[in-house]
């Protein structure tokens, strides 16, 4: 029993410590913004690899969650006779939770994946201690362009969920089930909100780029440096990334849609 | 460091892509298109109960949308709801005499003010207000009414 | 004895150095002096923390006890900003070459210049060239890290660790894992950089004939104390059982054959445990 609680204090020693360093990384990440703005060959390169490679998977994604959205979303509302708010219901559905949600689950798997990989391994191949030998800044060089790109990409690969998602519910909807064309754009519009819908959307992928692109870096820059440590934060960051974001999206939920 | 101008030109389409799909959300998607505010004037009615009118409901007449609600309050003296619409500029030849009443789109839509043109020469000003209101249906209270009456009848 | 190194000539001082990780005592208590424009190298068997020096010396790691002065700078006093331009004339060069693996040959050489100098890229492009030279590798230039084999990857990242002009250069196992030809060039291009340049060498390696045949001086390192040092040639005269098991390679000696283990046939006889 001494045993168990021993072992259970550790344990949370061990994560209160990791906490505080992630905290520590965080805060030397972001200081080093200031000297990534006069270099921008530096971001530009990293949004290549962290949006545009993750371009297909979201935008094919949407199509697919939207489409699904239109045919199961269909059925429910023509027991109601109510297949004119099909546009509504995708629309809300993908704007407030899908589109951020599983685009940063998304994000998660291929970009912070791909992330907690390579640093990982540019730390176990030395060159993150070879670039301190050369005086380099390893936080500010390598650390702070891939987490602005990760931030700034992660709103726009959400938006393009959406639409896209939007557009794929449209065509099953209208295209194969026949709900009016115009209707679902109209009811649409009516019923989606600029400041409470779109706008709370986006807030929330900004706040889901920055937790997963943290996350990714940190376990990298944290990993083991053996290629088994590194393989093993590579499943952390998924892990970790999905439990945080799908908890900070009920409490950011909460408190965007909780008085309505 | 492997710059080359492929690659510029995909993040350039991938931010151009992005800020579409945003723009979209924006436009076609959500009623910000419908919410930018032309010149407008205000006017309020008063209704004993306005129902499940909300702000930003739609004001029409003769089924045109000419306005929306902006704001609804309490009134804890006369106990009514006092309905302040913004009212398009363009439409600024309501008159005086209009009614205003709440009305419901189909069966379970949402609700919205109907106005209807009354016969006066003089027009309704910014801060006017409209004398003439009809309450909101309620429909537990019309289905009760109606049971009731039905019930009476068939003594 | 005229050769031995003075505290007034060293580049490189290091004082009563205590370090430990974990449990494991690192050094315990060691002074060392590396003078300047020699070579000298620090020598033992793995595991005697030997990369960990260098780490301490680059300021990289904190020592517990002593201080470690770099040209009349405390290497662990200084601010930070101090501290990387200290390390701007240090070149270190890693065990594994530490390539950056996503820039070519010629980036990466390039890479120190483009990051602490505005120098302009044709300029940029004759020092990388000349530097690659040097290391008998211009020819690779357009290669990736991953086409390397790993002599070549080191002397490309020699030709980096020298693409400042730094004063001093840190080896760190540099013949390690390499086939004789290779060897030989490393030897060849340590030995005459230190010439040609003046640069302080610090070699790390448990590679007895090619340290001994380049080296000024050598430190013998063994559980964390210094058990010899001397020119290579009092070196092998050593009567140290320490020095000399390590110079000839016996398997048994000071540094046990064996793991500290209980009694053989105690252990072989005890039953129950499943260890």
């Amino acid at each position: 029993m001494t045993e168990f609680l021993q072992q259970l204090g550790q344990n949370t020693r061990t994560s209160f410590t990791k906490l505080g360093r992630g905290t520590f990384f965080l805060l030397q990440t972001l200081s080093g913004t200031l000297s990534v703005l006069p270099r921008p060959r530096l971001l530009l390169n990293q949004m290549y690899s962290v949006g545009v490679l993750s371009f297909l998977i979201i935008t094919i994604s949407g199509l697919f969650v939207g489409m699904v959205l239109g045919l199961q979303g269909y059925y429910i509302l023509s027991d109601f006779g109510a297949e004119e708010t099909l546009g509504v219901m995708v629309a809300a559905s993908l704007v407030r939770e899908l589109g951020p949600v599983v685009s940063a689950l998304l994000f998660a798997g291929r970009a912070g994946s791909a992330l907690t990989a390579e640093i990982g391994l540019m730390k176990a191949t030395e060159q993150l201690s070879g670039m301190e030998m050369m005086a380099v800044d390893p936080i500010k060089r390598i650390i702070t362009p891939r987490f602005l790109a990760g931030f700034l990409s992660m709103p726009l690969l959400a938006a393009l969920f959406s639409a896209v998602g939007i557009v794929g519910g449209q065509m099953v909807g209208s295209g194969l089930l026949g709900v009016d064309e115009g209707a679902y754009w109209s009811q649409m519009q009516a019923n989606i909100d600029f400041q409470d819908d779109i706008i709370n959307g986006v807030i929330k992928s900004i706040v889901f780029g920055f937790v997963a692109s943290w996350i990714a870096l940190f376990e990298g820059y944290d990993a083991i440096p053996t290629s088994e440590g590194v393989s093993r934060a590579t499943t952390r960051t998924v892990v970790n990334s999905a439990f945080s974001i799908l908890g900070l999206d009920f409490i950011l939920t909460a408190l965007m849609f909780g008085d309505n | 460091m492997q710059h080359t101008s492929t690659q510029d030109t995909f993040v350039g389409l991938f931010v151009a892509s992005g800020i579409v799909g945003l723009f979209f959300l924006a436009m076609q998607v959500s009623n910000l298109s419908s919410f930018t505010e032309h010149d407008s004037y205000t006017i309020t009615a008063r209704f004993s109960n306005s129902g499940g009118l909300k702000v930003k409901s739609p004001v029409s007449a003769a089924g045109v949308k000419v306005g929306r609600v902006s704001a609804i309050s309490f009134d804890p003296k006369t106990y009514e709801s006092v309905v302040q619409m913004n009212i398009d500029s363009q439409y600024n030849t309501l008159p005086d005499d209009t009614t205003a009443s709440v009305f419901t789109a189909g069966l379970l839509g949402e609700q919205y003010v109907n106005l209807e043109p009354g016969g006066s020469d003089d027009y309704l000003k910014n801060g006017g207000k409209i004398e003439i209101t009809q309450s909101a249906i309620i429909l537990e209270k019309a289905l009760g009414q109606f049971l009731f009456k039905s019930a009476e009848e068939k003594k | 004895m005229d050769n031995s190194v003075t505290p007034q000539n060293s580049l490189v001082s290091v004082q009563n150095l205590s370090f430990s990780r974990g449990n494991k005592k690192i050094f315990d208590d060691i002074s060392l002096e590396f003078e300047r424009g020699k070579i000298t190298a620090i020598m033992g068997p793995s595991g005697t923390g030997k990369t960990t020096l260098l780490k301490l010396i680059g300021g990289q790691l904190f020592p517990e006890q002593g201080t470690i002065t770099v040209d009349g700078n405390n290497v662990h006093r200084l601010r930070r900003a101090e501290l990387y331009n200290l390390r701007k004339r240090m070149g270190m060069l890693f065990q594994s070459g530490a390539l950056l693996t996503d820039m070519s040959v010629f980036d990466n050489v390039a890479f120190p210049l483009r990051e602490h100098t505005h120098l302009p890229e044709s300029m940029i492009r004759t020092l990388v060239l000349m530097k690659l030279q040097a290391v008998g590798l211009r020819g690779a230039r357009k290669l990736m890290p991953n086409e390397l084999s790993g002599g070549m990857a080191r002397r490309i990242a020699l030709a980096r660790a020298i693409a400042l002009d730094p004063m001093m250069i840190m080896y760190d196992e540099p013949f390690t894992g390499q086939d004789p030809i290779s060897k030989g060039a490393l030897v060849h291009l340590i030995k005459s950089l230190n010439t040609i340049l003046g640069l302080t060498s610090i070699v790390v390696s448990h590679d007895v004939h090619e340290t001994a045949a380049i080296a000024d001086y050598i430190y013998v390192i063994s559980e964390g104390k210094v058990v010899g040092q001397g020119t290579p040639k009092e070196i092998e005269q050593s009567e140290s059982d320490w020095v000399l098991q390590f110079m000839t390679g016996a398997a048994d000696g000071p540094a046990h054959f064996h793991y500290p283990a209980k009694d053989y046939v105690d252990d072989l006889l005890s039953t129950g445990n499943r260890y």
